[in-house]
């Protein structure tokens, strides 16, 4: 069975514009896509669909047999819990230490201090931050940063790992470094990956599934494909 | 457990942002505690102004005057006729002689004395006082009474009563109108203060909201602040007019003006108000704090 399937999306925003027409899509468990194409091309909507940011406007969008499109808003947080998510600017909350962001949904959660340290201490282990649990975001590089945004998205081990340009502000050396953490959180923990990026670089090397959007339209979706032979198509 | 540790959280998280967002804080909790000690006046007024009514109520007779040719039998008659009156408490009805009147005239004033030698006959007319059991019903009890025969009218001081319930009444209307305006200013002003603490956390609620914290989470920091805002705002107010009135109760010996108008012990409302205004202060806060995460939390 699919784990993921998006069947006729269309997306126009308040604004008038459009930005995903017609769109159907089918994912794996515990597959690793990339989504690619320029700025514009949807990319992020179709990664906010998935965790019911956004809305589409028509169509479906299957998570887990779940119809998240028309899940009510008082339910969204039972999807997000299954989802984990990892954004471009990393979104650490600034005065917590890295240990207590990560420790942050869990605690929301309402779980025990003892079943939060575990599960914490597992993930930075994880990423290979635990030497750095005490640490302040801002005594971090931009990767160790990432990698704190990437231990959170993992801590309550969720199936679904929704990456939006993780490496869109760091180096090509920091993305390397992240990129081969998230491929080892593919292999262990098994979950769906699914990476919005336009670092060809990463894209390149990773010899993954690619989907390619351009002006709000699928126009390619290969395995193992590279980002360059989708430009040229 | 899970429900406790929740609610701990939120606890803390809503001191934490009422200490950050300091200046505010105060502003709101003196706007509660100047609503509350305005409805503390009121409460304290209508508790005495209660205690006030009865006490006049419990001395308020009716003086019957009988015709000063009615014979001995016929003043008894009238008696036996007062005292078949429902509302007339009988045990109570008392008979004053005119001679007894004239005796107690002259005793108490000497002019009156000489007044009452230079007249042959004794111009006042013998009397009856009457208590009756429901002061509410004193006005036809006095109009049975005057159908008497040989009454020949009847007094009371049902216009002085009536008057200061009036007045007593429209001070009490005031104060329920002014109390509610300062109320929902008041909660505007609560509203405002958890306004900014959204905005100074709008970082936090967006990734609670990304990593699938439930909306009640999310919601419970600011409705405790608001809480917590209205019950300080509640505390300074109970103990401002408490302490106000405990001093006006020793300044005035615990009369006003007159002993027919005593004041309420304040041991005896103290447990009451307090709990009114924590109450009112609580609910303002939240109600203030439920309005603005209505409009501000988009979840």
């Amino acid at each position: 069975m699919e784990f993921i399937e998006l069947r006729h999306i269309y997306k126009v925003y308040k604004n008038g514009v459009s930005a995903l027409a017609d769109v159907n899509l089918t994912i794996k468990k515990g597959e690793f896509v990339f989504i690619i194409g320029e700025s514009g091309s949807g990319k992020s909507t179709l990664t906010k669909l998935l965790y019911r940011e956004e809305r589409p406007n028509r169509g479906e969008v299957l998570v887990g047999g779940v119809n998240v499109s028309k899940l009510r808003n008082g339910n969204v947080y039972k999807l997000r819990r299954k989802i984990g998510v990892v954004f471009q600017d990393f979104k650490l909350l600034p005065k917590l230490t890295v240990y207590e962001n990560v420790a942050y949904p869990l605690e929301t959660y309402g779980m025990s201090r003892g079943e939060i340290r575990e599960k914490v201490l597992a993930a930075l282990d994880r990423v290979g931050l635990k030497e750095r649990m005490h640490s302040f975001p801002n005594e971090l590089s931009g990767g160790e940063q990432q990698r704190v945004g990437l231990a959170r998205a993992i801590v309550n081990e969720p199936k679904l790992i929704i990456c939006d340009e993780p490496t869109g502000d760091l180096d090509p050396k920091l993305s390397r470094e992240v990129m081969d953490f998230i491929e080892k959180i593919n292999q262990e923990l098994g979950s769906t990956i699914i990476m919005a990026t336009h670092d060809k670089e990463i894209v390149n090397r990773m010899k993954k599934r690619v989907i390619c959007l351009h002006d709000g339209v699928l126009i390619s979706d290969k395995e193992a494909g590279g980002y360059i032979e989708n430009e040229d198509n | 457990m899970k429900i406790i540790r929740i609610v701990r959280k939120s606890i803390k998280d809503a001191f934490k942002s009422i200490i950050r967002n300091f200046s505010l804080s105060i502003a709101s909790v003196s706007c509660i505690a100047i609503t509350l000690i305005i409805v503390a006046v009121a409460l304290i007024a209508s508790y005495n102004v209660n205690n006030i009514t009865k006490k006049i109520e419990g001395v308020l007779e009716i003086v019957v005057f009988v015709d000063r040719d009615a014979t001995e039998s016929n003043i008894s008659d009238v008696k036996d006729d007062i005292n078949k009156i429902g509302n007339v408490d009988s045990s109570k009805t008392i008979y004053h002689s005119k001679e007894e009147l004239a005796t107690q005239l002259r005793q108490e004033d000497a002019n009156m004395a000489l007044i009452l030698d230079t007249l042959d006959d004794n111009p006042l007319q013998s009397s009856y006082v009457v208590t009756v059991k429901d002061v509410t019903k004193i006005s036809e009890t006095a109009e049975e009474i005057e159908n008497i025969r040989y009454v020949t009218s009847v007094r009371y001081g049902e216009n002085l009563v009536n008057r200061l319930l009036n007045v007593f009444g429209i001070l009490r209307n005031g104060c329920v109108i002014a109390v509610i305006a300062l109320i929902v200013v008041t909660a505007f002003l609560v509203g405002n203060t958890i306004k900014i603490t959204i905005f100074s956390r709008r970082q936090e609620i967006q990734i609670m909201r990304l990593v699938g914290t439930s909306n009640t989470v999310i919601k419970l920091p600011f409705l405790v602040e608001g809480f917590v805002l209205g019950v300080i705002g509640g505390l300074i107010a109970v103990g401002i007019s408490l302490f106000a009135y405990y001093f006006l109760f020793d300044f005035t010996n615990g009369v006003l003006f007159t002993n027919l108008a005593p004041l309420v012990a304040p041991g005896s409302i103290s447990f009451d108000t307090t709990i009114i205004l924590l109450v009112i202060g609580g609910l303002v806060g939240m109600f203030g704090s439920i309005m603005s995460t209505k409009k501000y939390l988009k979840i």
